[in-house]
């Protein structure tokens, strides 16, 4: 177990230490969710007056919630290309080669994905209170949101990770991150469903990341959230992905 | 110089067809995030004062004004391509003349974004796209869009030759991308309800390139869109391609 602890939080601490001190790294996973917020929160308020359209926390808040999840699931797929990098650039041949578990690689990098999500979301929850967001939901619904943002977080870097681990260059980069922005965007993005319009709405119903940020939205505002239902998709989806990324990683440990 | 223009441009257009990494992103990512935003803003149409029936009415401009971000990143990588490889040093040794080397290079560009620019207008009318300009208007639209791709493509063609790296050029994209979510891209300014926002779309001239391609298809022809569109345009145009050439002018030195 110490041996897991071990790896775990050395490639933890690699990959922390890099996005931390890295401008390269660190500058765009702060400014695009802000700035996605900022585009989106004020461009789009007025989308707020549509009829129809009742959210009690108002439209910044509505956009909060998506923008969250969206830099949450977005921190995995970097997550993603900093695994590929590290096999284009022979760091993680020698790291497979050193670790005595190899498990907890990926146990590193995905507690390094949740640190990321942790980071980046304080920042943009101070933004966004800064800026005038109201909070109608309670203490625990905050925590419930939280927790979704993680568990997104999670999914997204258990999927790059089994992405980059086949690959392992970082030209399937948008291998990781088309889907992901597929699913995000594919969802009731700037409206509830029942005003999503054609295809989009006939998707957005069966899309699992729907569930996740419609009750994400309730947990803000307070209103009759289904967070079980949307906690049980998300860890549905962490499971497919666990052993998507764990197969991955046999795959690149046999490939040598 | 028409023959060395010619012979550029043909060279800058087997470039970009060669990668399909180069022809399918500035065709597919538009078309996708439109196809997403037509669906997910088609109730922003039921705003009053909203000036178009449908939300793809509104939304079609924008895949244009991707398509010549794009171009300007494909103009600009493939001139600073050049620089890194030497391939202008060898050519300061041979009789080419400078400005063929820019024409023929923007040209080609210009050639690759109006067939993504016919597939955006064939998919708007596929989709059931309203055209009150008339037939004459397609022309016009497609003039107004490639001088927009011509501005946006000197832009980048000045960055590349002034860097020599394709990195600094990619670089330049995020930028280009906030000029274009900070406009009247997804709703109209006068129903922007933020009064910062509303004054950044303002100011900001991709809100009068998007507005002076919008108005073919929402308005037919509306005057002053058109003019803010074409101006703009015509100014991006000429602060590139003069920024090019003088860039082009240090790079490719005959001694």
């Amino acid at each position: 177990m110490s041996r897991f602890r071990d790896v775990a939080f050395a490639v933890w601490w690699r990959t922390i230490h890099n996005f931390t001190t890295n401008p390269s790294f660190l500058l765009p996973s702060i400014i695009f969710p802000l700035f996605f917020f900022t585009a989106f929160a004020g461009g789009l308020s007025s989308v707020g007056n549509v009829p129809g359209f009742d959210f009690p926390s108002g439209y910044t808040a509505f956009q909060f919630v998506f923008v969250l999840l969206q830099a949450s699931a977005f921190g995995g797929v970097f997550t993603g290309f900093g695994i590929a990098a590290d096999f284009e650039n022979g760091f993680a041949r020698r790291l497979l080669l050193g670790a005595p578990n190899r498990t907890a690689i990926l146990a590193g990098y995905a507690l390094a994905a949740l640190t990321r999500a942790v980071i980046i979301g304080s920042l943009l929850f101070v933004v966004a209170l800064i800026t005038g967001m109201k909070v109608t939901g309670d203490g625990v619904d905050l925590s419930g949101l939280i927790g979704l943002a993680l568990l997104v977080s999670l999914t997204a870097t258990l999927f790059a990770a089994g992405v980059a681990f086949r690959a392992r260059t970082i030209q399937a980069g948008p291998a990781m991150q088309m889907p992901v922005f597929l699913i995000l965007f594919l969802a009731p993005v700037f409206v509830p469903l029942d005003l999503v319009a054609g295809w989009v709405h006939a998707v957005a119903k069966v899309n699992p990341f729907t569930i996740i940020v419609e009750t994400g939205r309730d947990l803000i505002a307070g209103t009759n959230p289904h967070f079980l239902l949307a906690a049980a998709v998300a860890l549905g989806l962490i499971a497919l992905f666990m052993l998507w990324a764990v197969r991955g990683l046999r795959r690149a440990e046999a490939a040598g | 110089m028409i023959e060395q223009v010619a012979q550029m441009a043909r060279r800058s257009i087997l470039q970009t067809l060669r990668q399909p990494a180069l022809v399918i992103p500035p065709i597919l990512f538009p078309l996708m995030l439109m196809a997403v935003n037509v669906g997910g803003l088609d109730a922003a149409t039921n705003l009053p004062g909203f000036p178009a029936d449908t939300y793809l009415d509104f939304a079609i401009a924008v895949p244009f004004l991707q398509g010549s971000l794009f171009a300007m990143i494909n103009a600009g990588s493939s001139l600073a391509r050049d620089v890194e490889t030497g391939f202008i040093r060898r050519l300061a040794m041979t009789p080419m003349q400078r400005a063929a080397l820019l024409v023929g290079n923007l040209s080609g560009v210009l050639v690759v974004a109006l067939g993504s620019s016919l597939i955006y207008l064939g998919v708007g009318f596929a989709a059931g796209m309203d055209f009150p300009a008339g037939v004459l208007g397609v022309p016009a639209l497609l003039a107004l869009a490639m001088l927009i791709v011509l501005g946006f493509a000197s832009l980048g063609a000045f960055v590349g030759l002034r860097s020599g790296s394709g990195e600094a050029v990619q670089g330049f994209f995020p930028l280009f991308f906030v000029a274009l979510f900070l406009s009247s891209m997804s709703l109209p300014r006068n129903l922007i309800e933020q009064d910062w926002f509303r004054t950044i779309a303002t100011y900001n001239p991709v809100s009068y390139l998007i507005e002076g391609i919008r108005s073919f298809i929402v308005y037919g022809w509306d005057g002053e869109a058109l003019a803010l569109g074409f101006g703009f345009a015509t100014l991006l145009a000429a602060v590139g391609v003069t920024g090019a050439a003088l860039a082009l002018r240090t790079r490719l030195v005959r001694t």
